[in-house]
């Protein structure tokens, strides 16, 4: 629980101009006194966390906590953990308003979904995986494929009588770069 | 006339719960907590408008997940529902990269049946430069 969750701004945070309104003396005033029009003092609690450059995230927090809330909230909070409660008070805000019924609980079912559905599917690999392990394990090497009287490929390898060359051997094909069983038993060819 | 008895969070705010009371359908009397635990995060006002911005039939989900979210905030104020959320997703990281891994060997395995095969690699490559 040491980092915040990944989030998705869609809309793009618009830099807006500075206002001449009353009680705008400060000319850098924060996103939050900006909105509630007010003074934006030194001591202003919300102002380290919501800048003017992102207007649109102090006011998704504003409609969902409340700036009494937040400004209460932060406070209550020792100051080096401040910036990630403002963070998460603003993703859970925007969750809230792109999904006015279910918020940041709907995020959470969505996710629980998709670990089922992933560790459903990781299950469903791992049984595929045992049998294609099982099946490669019954695999003899190649000289299973052609007929009985092959022998198993040995250490030093001997030719059996009545085996053909490459070419011949139509039972088991070429495999891309591997080389033909009958080419490695036929060590006449050395 | 009012209810007879009011609701939790007008119990809470000293007010007269009336007939239409946006709040009392969702907050029975007998859980006064559940009514604290919202207004104390997100404030009874910011929650009846919420609530009034949405369909009837979805106020109940609406409060549910509010409470929810609420509690989280009060038991964890710098993380809220953020730390849990944060934890699945990194679950659902895990279990893609597991599923990868799963689904890679299914292919080496496929792709490279038997080891005894590599093995005859090596030697066709020693053959042939012994041929050259």
């Amino acid at each position: 629980m040491s980092t915040a969750p990944a989030s998705n701004d869609v809309e793009p945070e618009v830099l807006e101009e500075e206002e001449e309104e009353g009680g705008g003396g400060n000319p850098r005033r924060c996103a939050a006194c900006k909105y509630l029009r007010r003074r934006c003092g030194h001591g202003c609690v919300l102002a380290p966390y919501f800048p003017a450059s992102r207007p649109r995230r102090y006011a998704n927090v504003h409609r969902v906590f409340g700036a009494s809330n937040v400004a209460r909230l932060l406070q209550s909070l020792p100051v080096e953990e401040r910036a990630q409660a403002a963070e998460t008070m603003a993703m859970e805000a925007q969750w809230r308003v792109g999904d006015p019924v279910y918020g940041c609980a709907g995020v959470i079912n969505r996710l629980q979904e998709e670990i089922l559905a992933t560790q459903c599917e990781l299950a469903r690999t791992r049984a595929q995986l045992a049998i294609v392990v099982a099946h490669g394990a019954q695999q003899a090497p190649p000289s299973a494929a052609p007929p009985p009287a092959h022998s198993p490929l040995p250490a030093g390898g001997h030719r059996v009588a009545g085996m053909q060359r490459q070419g011949e051997q139509q039972d088991v094909p070429p495999d891309g770069p591997f080389i033909d069983p009958e080419e490695f038993l036929d060590l006449d060819g050395f | 006339g009012s209810s007879a008895t009011p609701c939790a969070s007008c119990k809470l705010l000293r007010r007269r719960c009336t007939r239409d009371c946006v709040f009392a359908p969702y907050f029975p009397p007998e859980d006064p907590h559940r009514f604290a635990t919202v207004h104390r995060v997100f404030g009874a006002s910011n929650v009846s408008k919420m609530l009034q911005e949405l369909p009837a039939a979805q106020r109940a989900d609406a409060v549910s997940s509010l409470v929810y979210e609420a509690t989280a905030r009060m038991r964890d104020p710098v993380y809220g529902c953020a730390g849990a959320i944060s934890y699945l997703q990194q679950q659902v990281s895990q279990l893609q990269v597991q599923l990868a891994v799963a689904q890679a060997e299914i292919l080496q395995r496929i792709n490279h049946p038997s080891p005894c095969l590599c093995f005859c690699n090596f030697l066709k490559i020693g053959k042939l430069r012994r041929k050259l």
